[in-house]
């Protein structure tokens, strides 16, 4: 059983963030959204076209790419 | 530097910062607070536009533009913290911060609020959307939360006009109140770094510990611009140490904000479960995976429809004024020496027909941006960019360029004026670069005469009309030529790394009208004038080489013939054969002027796309406003100026016209592959003044105007000539 991330879910799932890997603009914009290791959120749905997907997260509802998403690792 | 700013004197305008996240009702509650009087301009060097009023003769406030955060990565980002910190030029620094936070969504607008009061400025919490907080089961203590940050917190409903005096009471008393002292703390690791780096390079705390955190940012370029390069390598040395503990600043400092703001929640909050809200519900069928999209479709193409219905009749109107309005000033001239004459030609046809012919489009203009006003003021608009994400990263671009590519169908102007929501320049100079190549309005003129002349009119397979295919196909050319562009501008002009897409999604809420209205009256205002001036000089211009040099022969030798005419015809005769005169004159006049001379001028490079020196006069003469090609074909070949394409009568004797033009040597000038040239060529090409000055305006520089109007120049010419090439080798 190898490490899941959220670009891994699927509506319905939801989880506890273990980590937010790399070190770049991306990863800060997500912490600063509230996106960081030990919040715990839900995916709600994914876009029409299968990208991007929308995860309900400190009460409010986020919109990332799952190329953003592949970011967030998840705990087991 | 971080100034200080004297305390409020009974002399000087205190100011007011208003700063918040995105969808937080703040620009409804500037405008509640400053009534209609605002003032906008420019930030130097940013695409920012500063939007200030005033909340009495004393009090100015600054509407800053919404934020998640104060990590600022590049130069638009950073002008509210330089603001903030009166490091703007001829920008004092604001002797108070309004916070305005979304009281259903506490957790992550209080980030902000953290990072706004640590400025050193005194601060005001407005707890805004209070009956949205309360629908979702919200509860929240303002007193214990007030305790818990040390400063004060105010509810407000800003739509409902509920809690504005006590907020503006709190405003007057707490201009003069201290800093507050943040009560959250930085890890060791951050704050051992900062205390070195403090004693070392003074009086820049905040821009300094923005710099250690935020890698490679704007606040990194402020401190090198002051200290050089040493100070660089001194942060890049402190990161380095912070990192090896174990995580880099940035998760340490959204660890510590966060952690503090779970535990203020906690104590003074409290949320009791409600089922799915009515946003959700809706949600559940908008962005449905299969519905979303073909309910999004439908809306699109509802709101397209009814900007054409209702702007239809309103154009009309607009068209018979400015005619009324050529009449009445023809009528000042009548009998005069100076009838006939130049200063009645420069007012009629110059000045009133030329300012026209682009006004004219302002009723669609308005009910764009009123419909793009409610989109985004309801939450839909996130929505758009949500589903189309997929679809526009073809081009390298994302969900957020939708709307803008999308409105420029009807017309670029509000096209590239709603790209100010992309919050990525790259992205955002791409999207108005690539805007004007959606076949808007203006170019259905020339589509209709070359499609009803010179494509066949049969049915393909008996039902599919070509010359309605032909039609669409010019609407696809636009978009099938973006997206390379778009994609190649990308990847050159405008290289950079992907900005992220994290968006939010915002809970659907009733537009407010007020504020839908006040957006699209500012945008109206700013579009009259500011594309109204460049319209007015070019209209002067091109009448000037359109009239000009209007060589006495000429008038003269049609001057003996109405004096024949009058003493051997009568009466409608007599009238019909004087408009014809007038006709001829005017195309007489027309072909000898200097426009017509560089018509001819230019011909050579025109003709391998087929063109004669006629349609290549009345392709130049369209380059403020394209529709203007109709009306100068229309003098070119004796009918006059005031054709219009929708009428049967008027369609049909241009088209005649065109058909039975000749080169020199008696071959046809027009044929099916030079029609497809021309509308190539029209497709591709920014015909549009007001575009270009709108561009300039949204770009803040000329730089970027002028490029689009060469690259588009440039495109058409070559799109146009390949259409010609290969159409005659074809047909």
């Amino acid at each position: 059983m190898g490490v899941k991330y959220l670009s891994d879910y699927t509506p319905g799932e939801g989880g506890t963030i273990a980590r937010i890997v790399g070190e770049g603009t991306l990863q800060q914009r997500l912490m600063e959204m509230g996106v960081l290791e030990g919040t715990s959120l839900e995916v709600v749905r994914v876009a029409p076209l299968g990208d991007p997907m929308e995860i309900e997260i400190r009460g409010y509802k986020l919109s990332l790419r799952k190329s953003e998403a592949s970011c967030v690792e998840m705990e087991a | 530097m971080t100034a200080t700013a004297s305390p409020p004197s009974e002399t000087r305008t205190s100011r007011v910062a208003l700063i918040g996240n995105p969808n937080t009702g703040k620009t409804t509650l500037f405008n509640a607070l400053t009534g209609l009087n605002h003032r906008t301009g420019n930030y130097p060097g940013v695409t920012v536009e500063k939007k200030t009023g005033m909340l009495d003769e004393r009090i100015e406030i600054i509407d800053l533009p919404g934020t998640y955060s104060l990590a600022a990565h590049s130069p638009d980002e950073m002008v509210s913290v330089d603001l903030l910190l009166g490091n703007l030029d001829k920008e004092p620094r604001p002797d108070l911060a309004v916070v305005i936070v979304d009281a259903s969504n506490l957790a992550r607008n209080l980030y902000l609020v953290t990072q706004v009061m640590e400025l050193g400025l005194p601060v005001i919490v407005v707890l805004n959307m209070a009956d949205a907080a309360q629908n979702a089961g919200v509860t929240i203590s303002e007193e214990g939360l007030s305790s818990a940050l040390g400063v004060p917190v105010v509810s407000t409903i800003a739509n409902r006009g509920e809690g504005l005096s006590k907020l503006k009471d709190n405003i007057k008393v707490y201009l003069k109140a201290e800093a507050p002292n943040p009560p959250w703390h930085w890890p060791d690791e951050i704050s051992k770094e900062l205390d070195t780096l403090t004693s070392q390079y003074r009086d820049v705390d905040f821009l300094l510990t923005r710099a250690l955190i935020d890698e490679a940012s704007a606040a990194e370029t402020a401190i090198k611009s002051t200290f050089g390069g040493e100070a660089v390598k001194a942060l890049a040395e402190a990161r380095s140490r912070i990192k090896a503990q174990g995580r880099p600043p940035a998760a340490l400092e959204a660890k510590m904000r966060y952690a503090w703001i779970d535990e203020a929640l906690r104590n003074h909050t409290q949320k009791i479960a409600t089922g799915p809200s009515a946003s959700d519900r809706a949600d559940a069928i908008l962005t449905h995976r299969f519905f979303g999209t073909f309910l999004f479709a439908g809306l699109m193409i509802l709101v397209f429809m009814t900007i054409f219905e209702w702007a239809g009749p309103i154009m009309d109107l607009v068209d018979t004024t400015f005619a009324y309005a050529q009449e009445i000033v023809g009528r000042w001239f009548a009998g005069s020496a100076l009838e006939g004459g130049m200063l009645h030609s420069l007012l009629v046809d110059g000045i009133i027909g030329g300012v026209g012919s682009v006004l004219i489009f302002l009723p669609q203009i308005l009910f764009l941006f009123m419909f793009i006003a409610i989109l985004e003021d309801c939450g839909y608009m996130a929505r758009a960019a949500f589903l189309m994400d997929r679809l526009l990263r073809f081009c390298g671009l994302s969900g957020h360029s939708f709307i803008p590519m999308m409105s420029s169908f009807a017309c670029a102007i509000p096209g590239v004026m709603a790209a100010r929501t992309i919050a990525n320049p790259r992205d955002r100079i791409t999207t108005i670069l690539v805007a004007p190549l959606m076949s808007c309005s203006a170019r259905i003129p020339v589509y209709v005469i070359m499609t009803a002349a010179f494509v066949p009119a049969i049915r393909i397979g008996g039902f599919l009309s070509l010359q309605g295919l032909v039609f669409a196909g010019m609407y696809f050319v636009g978009i099938l030529v973006a997206i390379p562009v778009a994609f190649l501008f990308k990847r050159t002009l405008l290289k950079g790394p992907t900005p992220p897409f994290v968006l939010e999604l915002p809970a659907y809420k009733r537009p407010d009208i007020k504020t839908v209205l006040i957006r699209v009256l500012e945008a109206g205002k700013a579009f009259v004038i500011r594309a109204g001036t460049i319209i007015f000089m070019i209209s002067v211009i091109i009448w000037g080489l359109n009239y000009f040099p209007h060589a006495d022969e000429i008038s003269q030798r049609f001057e003996t013939q109405r004096t024949e005419a009058k003493t051997s015809l009568k009466a409608s005769v007599l009238e019909e054969r004087l408009a014809e005169i007038d006709n001829l004159e005017a195309g007489a006049h027309q072909r000898n002027s200097y426009f017509a001379t560089m018509g001819h001028f230019v011909e050579p490079a025109f003709r391998p796309l087929g063109w004669d020196w006629k349609i290549s006069m009345a392709t130049l003469a369209a380059f403020p406003a394209r529709e203007v090609i109709v009306s100068t074909l229309g003098i070119i070949y004796n009918l006059g100026g005031d054709l219009d394409v929708n009428e049967e009568k008027d369609r049909t004797l241009l088209i005649q016209q065109l058909k039975a033009s000749t080169w020199p040597d008696g071959r046809k000038v027009f044929s099916l592959p030079v029609a497809l040239s021309i509308m190539v060529f029209f497709a591709l090409c920014c015909q549009c003044g007001a575009t270009i000055a709108t561009i300039r305006r949204e770009t803040n520089s000329w730089k970027w105007a002028g490029f689009s109007f060469a690259y588009m120049t440039i495109l058409a010419y070559v799109g146009a000539l390949l259409t010609y090439q290969i159409g005659s080798l074809i047909g």
